[in-house]
Parts: structure tokens; sequence; C-alpha cells
């Protein structure tokens, strides 16, 4: 009796009690797809086949007008600003609210949802009321020759608010998982505080990190309301890639709007990309941080 | 290095963890901090170690005030319960980082390297430097995590419950060997644990601790022989009692002298304590503890019974030989053969 042989009576066939039947779970499959298909792949499609409409070279030559190349510089310029600035307060308040107990924290981790639940539009109003004509800061500000609004200053802050969530909210959880066990051996081992940050805590979250500033990238290059508002449309000068678009788009000229968004479009892909190799790779590392 | 914790009192907002403590640790000593859960051995460790700071009172290392330094010119070794090895860091890294992050006199890589593999030898893993921590066992994490501790040539070695997650095999044969290592390398140690048979097998001295207080500290024969509270002789070894009335030098259960003199003990209520084991049976009825059987047990090479003693019916737990014919309602009468009396709480 060394070997089995092969099994003639059939097994009866396992159902699993959660499993739905087949035919349901082909149709709730169906369902996604159809869905993903019509409300994002279309667009998306759409998006490069109207970009493309003229040719090639109508879609370069929409690309190097200047006033496309100045919204282009503008936009890297925001998020060359706006993501390092994220980056830092990200990891300062993550680390804060993981690993200090103090009074308030609860409401600084509300604080930090704000810009996730309060309506871009209003986000840019607020800038306009801190430092328009008719406020307190503005003019004063005018006076020493400080231009915020309608300028790009105005356009980083009101970028660097709607995206401050991204980072922070990535690492609170991943940190607050790991505790302080890591950062107490370092130091009983004679490490500084910077030694302690750079060699251990900064390799422990760097995943979750890469994460957080990809998204926050993705959004400050994106960004259309709260910039829109503070902006003031100037082309060449104030004018970002979605601010761009629309300018384009409202002037009928469907192959520029459509090749300037392209490049958006293009950003979504790769950062898409980039994020489900992320997931792939380090997935278990990055579960800790589902918190949106 | 001499440790002296002096009157160290540790608050957490409104909670006192530890009162009062005071501890002399001797040069070279192996150590036990040994308490139920919550008693506040891990917070008398990371006092010691500087990661936390007392509210009261103070720690010196020798006859220097170590409350003035940091944990870090503490220097010491600190081998934490959950490991906290360092994950994205290969075994020999790990061991290596204490003299890496030094600013003064830090060793070069090949010397740091050279001490790195010396000290897995030491901790009998020789040949693992290039693993992860995620590639190794509870046992080996373990190990490594005080090789990485014994690399800063640390002047005190504190150890949190360091066998606490690893099963009941590894755990014994851990525990020999860390006998071994302190005797080859001389630290003093202090290794919390609430594991009693841990302690009194590892250390040469046991602190005995409850609900934020030192109870008892001594050899394993002083808190096992001569436990100085209820306390320590319920938490060392079985121990049974009987809430009973000291008269006239004599001690008393309801209207009976059960034959224990208690010459030092005042008039009033109190307990007796003895091992449920020590105790000699006897035939008859004056000068001995009598009752009947409420519940009987084999256990491996004895029997424990379940006596209900006097009129009110006190249970007393005892061991008796497996040959004794003892069954439900028979009647037993015996006398603890070591005792300790202590006056009633309250
Ligand atoms: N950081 C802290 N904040 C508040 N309470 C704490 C803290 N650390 C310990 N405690 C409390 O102090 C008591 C003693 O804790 P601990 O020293 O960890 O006990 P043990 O190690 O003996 O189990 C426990 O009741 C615990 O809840
Ligand atoms: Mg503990």
């Amino acid at each position: 009796m060394a070997e089995a042989k092969p099994a003639t009576v059939r097994q009866p066939r396992f159902r699993s009690a959660v499993t739905e039947t087949r035919p349901a779970r082909y149709m709730l499959m169906a369902i996604a797809f159809l869905f993903l298909g019509i409300f994002l792949v279309l667009p998306l499609v759409v998006v490069f086949i109207e970009a493309f409409q003229k040719g090639t070279g109508a879609f370069v030559d929409a690309l190097i007008d200047p006033d496309a190349m100045a919204a282009i510089r503008l936009t890297l310029l925001v998020a060359a600003i706006s993501v390092p600035a994220n980056l830092v307060f990200g990891i300062t308040a993550a680390w804060a609210i993981a690993k200090f107990e103090f009074k308030g924290k609860a409401f600084l981790i509300t604080l930090i949802d704000l810009p996730f639940s309060v309506s871009p539009v209003i986000s840019g109003l607020v800038y306009v009321l801190l430092f328009g004509a008719g406020s307190l800061l503005g003019p004063w500000l005018k006076a020493h020759g400080v231009e915020i609004l309608f300028a790009v200053p105005g356009i980083v802050l009101a970028t660097v608010f709607v995206t401050f969530p991204f980072v922070a909210r990535e690492l609170i959880p991943l940190m607050q998982e790991q505790g302080t066990g890591d950062e107490e051996a370092a130091i009983s081992l004679g490490a500084s505080g910077w030694q302690t940050f750079w060699f251990v805590t900064l390799p422990n979250i760097k995943w979750g990190l890469l994460y957080g500033v990809l998204l926050c990238n993705a959004r400050a290059m994106g960004e259309f309301g709260a910039v829109s508002v503070v902006s003031g449309h100037i082309r060449g000068l104030t004018n970002t890639m979605p601010l761009h678009v629309e300018i384009l788009y409202n002037e009928y000229n469907a192959v520029g709007a459509f090749a300037v968004a392209s490049l958006l479009a293009g950003l979504a892909l790769v950062t898409l990309v980039l994020k489900t190799l992320l997931e792939i790779r380090y997935g278990a590392e990055i579960a800790a941080t589902r918190g949106h | 290095m001499e440790v002296r914790v002096a009157h160290v009192r540790k608050e957490f907002d409104r909670f006192t963890a530890l009162r009062d403590v005071s501890l002399d640790i001797r040069s070279g000593e192996l150590i036990a901090l040994l308490g139920p859960s919550g008693s506040g051995k891990t917070t008398l460790l990371r006092l010691i170690a500087g990661l936390e700071r007392p509210t009261k009172g103070a720690i010196f290392f020798g006859d220097e005030d170590a409350s003035l330094k940091t944990v870090q010119e503490r220097n010491v070794g600190f081998v934490f319960q959950h490991y906290a090895l360092f994950r994205h860091m290969t075994v020999a890294e790990n061991i290596g980082f204490g003299l890496k992050v030094r600013r003064h006199n830090r060793p070069p890589d090949a010397e740091i390297r050279r001490r790195a593999s010396e000290l897995l030898d030491l901790v009998q893993l020789t040949g693992l430097e290039k693993r992860y921590p995620a590639q190794l066992s509870g046992g080996q994490r373990q190990r490594v995590a005080l090789a990485r501790a014994l690399a800063i040539e640390p002047r005190v070695l504190l150890l949190d419950e360091p066998f606490g997650a690893l099963d009941a095999q590894v755990r014994r044969e851990l525990r020999r060997w860390l006998r071994e290592i302190h005797d080859k390398t001389g630290h003093t140690t202090v290794f919390v644990t609430h594991d009693q048979e841990e302690a009194l097998e590892l250390a040469d001295r046991v602190v005995v601790m409850s609900q934020g207080r030192i109870e008892q500290v001594g050899t394993a024969d002083d808190v096992y022989d001569t436990p100085n509270s209820p306390f320590v002789f319920s938490f060392i070894g079985e121990s049974s009692m009987l809430p009973v009335k000291v008269e006239k030098g004599e001690v008393w259960i309801a209207d009976r002298a059960i034959g224990i003199a208690a010459p030092d003990t005042p008039d009033g209520e109190a307990v007796l304590y003895f091992r449920p084991h020590d105790i000699e049976l006897l035939e008859g009825s004056g000068g001995c503890i009598a009752g009947t059987v409420a519940a009987s047990r084999r256990v491996a090479g004895t029997r424990h019974v379940e006596l209900e003693v006097g009129g009110d019916r006190q249970r007393v737990e005892l061991e008796i030989p497996t040959s004794h014919p003892a069954s439900e309602k028979t009647r037993i009468a015996f006398r603890p053969k070591k005792w300790k009396l202590f006056p009633a709480a309250g």
C-alpha cells in the first residue's frame, strides 16, 4: 500500500460557506469592471485621443507653447516647495503624535485631517481672507513689497494646506504601531537623538514615507480648487497646469487643453504604477497605514 | 559596578508605580526582580537605565549620582522584552550599532566587525552575521539582543523578561546559558521576571516586589525558607493559610489549641502560613489541626486534598502521600512542621 490509487470515487465538491455562487461572483466582478471602465478608463483614454487628435505635431506645439511651459514650470516649482515642506511637517507631526503623550493630541490629529474634510475652494478662500486687500495682513505685506495673493507664494501656501495630511496620515499609524522600543534601544546603546532618527526611525518608516510623498506630490501637481481661488489666473505667471487646462478648454482649444491634461494624466498613471509596485514589494510594511 | 537605588518614587500622572524603593545591587552579582505583573519591575529597571526619571529619590552608579546623566552617558546594556532588534540591519550591524554611533574613540569598521563576530561566538550564534532579525527564531533574536547590549561594554546589564516570549524548553536552555555568560563576563546584571522558578534558579539574590514596593531581598533560600510577609510566603512556592487566634502564647482554631506555640506573637487574630507538603499527619484529636476532606486530586507523585477545618469550614490545601487512603469525608489530622504567623490584615 505504498502508492495511492487514482481516485475512482468523485469527491463531493467543497463549498465554502462564505463564498457566493459562481454566477454571483462573476456578476459582481463584471459590475466592478464595467463601472471602472465607464468612469475611469474611458475618460482617461479620451484625454489621450483628444490630445493626439490633430497629430503628434500639434500635440508637441501645444506643450512648447510659452504659456504652457510657464504653467509646467510653475507646477513643478510649487510641488518642489510644498512636497518637501509637507515631508518635514509630516514627519514632525507624526513623530510628536506617535512617540509622545501630551494634552491636545486628539485635537492635533483632527486638525491634520482638516484639509481632507474642507472643500479646497474654502481652503483657498481662507487665504484670500487672510492676505486679501480687505484683510489686516495683506495691505501691510504689500507695503513691504511682499505679494502673497495672485502670486506664487499664495499658490504654494494653498497647495501646502491642501496636501499636508498625506505624509502625516501615512506615518502616524505606522509610527504608532512601531512604538518607541527601537528608539529606546538605540539611545541605550549610546546613539544621539539625530543618529537615532537617521539610523533607526527613518529606515523603519521609509516605505510609508515614500508612499505618502507620492500621494502628496500627485495632489500638489493636480490641485485645482484652492489654487484657482488664490492664483488670479495670470497667464505665464500664476497659472499652474490644471488652471492652464481649464483656460485652454474654455477657449475651445481642445488639443492644447488635452495635451496639457495628458501630462497630468500621465503623472497619475506613473503615481499609480509606483504606488502599486510599492504595495507589492513592501505591502506588509505599509499595510498598517491604510487610513483613508 | 555597584548600583544603589535610594528612596525612589515614580508616578505616572496620578498613578504611583513605585513607592519609596531602596535597593543595593552589588558589583558583579546577578540579581532578579520578581513579582506579579504590574508590580513595578519594568519601571524600576527603566529608572536604572535612565529611560524614565524618578519622581523622587536618586540612583547611584558607584559613588556618582546617575540621575544627572542621560541614558547615553550611563552606558547600560538594556535587553528589551520584545528584543527591539533593528529589523533593517543584519545581525552583525545590530551588534555593532553601539560602537558605530560612538563619537569618541569609535573603533574602525574592521574592528567593529571583528567584535561582532566575537560576541556572536560568545552567544553561540557563530556564522549568522549576515542574517536579518526576521530570519531568526525567538531564542536566537534574544541572544542577538544580548550580544548587542554586551558590545558597548556596559557598566550594568539590564534584562526585561528576557525569556518571557519563548517556549518552556528554550527558556530552560537560555537560563543556563545566561548564567554561564554572566560567570564568564562578570557584569553586574539585573533581570526582571515574573517566573519564580527562573528567579530562584538563576539569581544570586532575588528582589520580591508587589504593588510598587520591595517586599523582600534575599537569596533563594532566604525568600523561600524565611519569607518576611504574607505576600512573599504565598507568592514564592506553594502555600496554605488558615485564620487562627493567638492567646496565651498558643495558637487556636475556634476553641481548640492546635499544638503550635507562639511565644513571641501578641494575642489576637492572626493567619497561619505553611507549605502544604511540609506537614506531619497525626492520629488522635488533641494538639493538631483536624478537618474532613472536601476534595482530592492526584497530581503527579502526590495527592492534593482540600480540607474543611473548624466550625466555619475554612478550606486548606495539603499534599499527602498517594498511599494515604484519603477520600471524601475522611477525617485527617495534621500539624505543619514549619510555619509562620502573620497578624491578621486590617
Ligand atoms: N508609561 C506609563 N504610563 C502610565 N502608567 C504606567 C506606565 N508604565 C507603567 N505604568 C504602570 O505602572 C505599573 C507598573 O508597571 P510595570 O513596571 O510595567 O510592571 P511590571 O513590569 O512589574 O509588570 C503598572 O500598573 C502600569 O500600568
Ligand atoms: Mg514588565
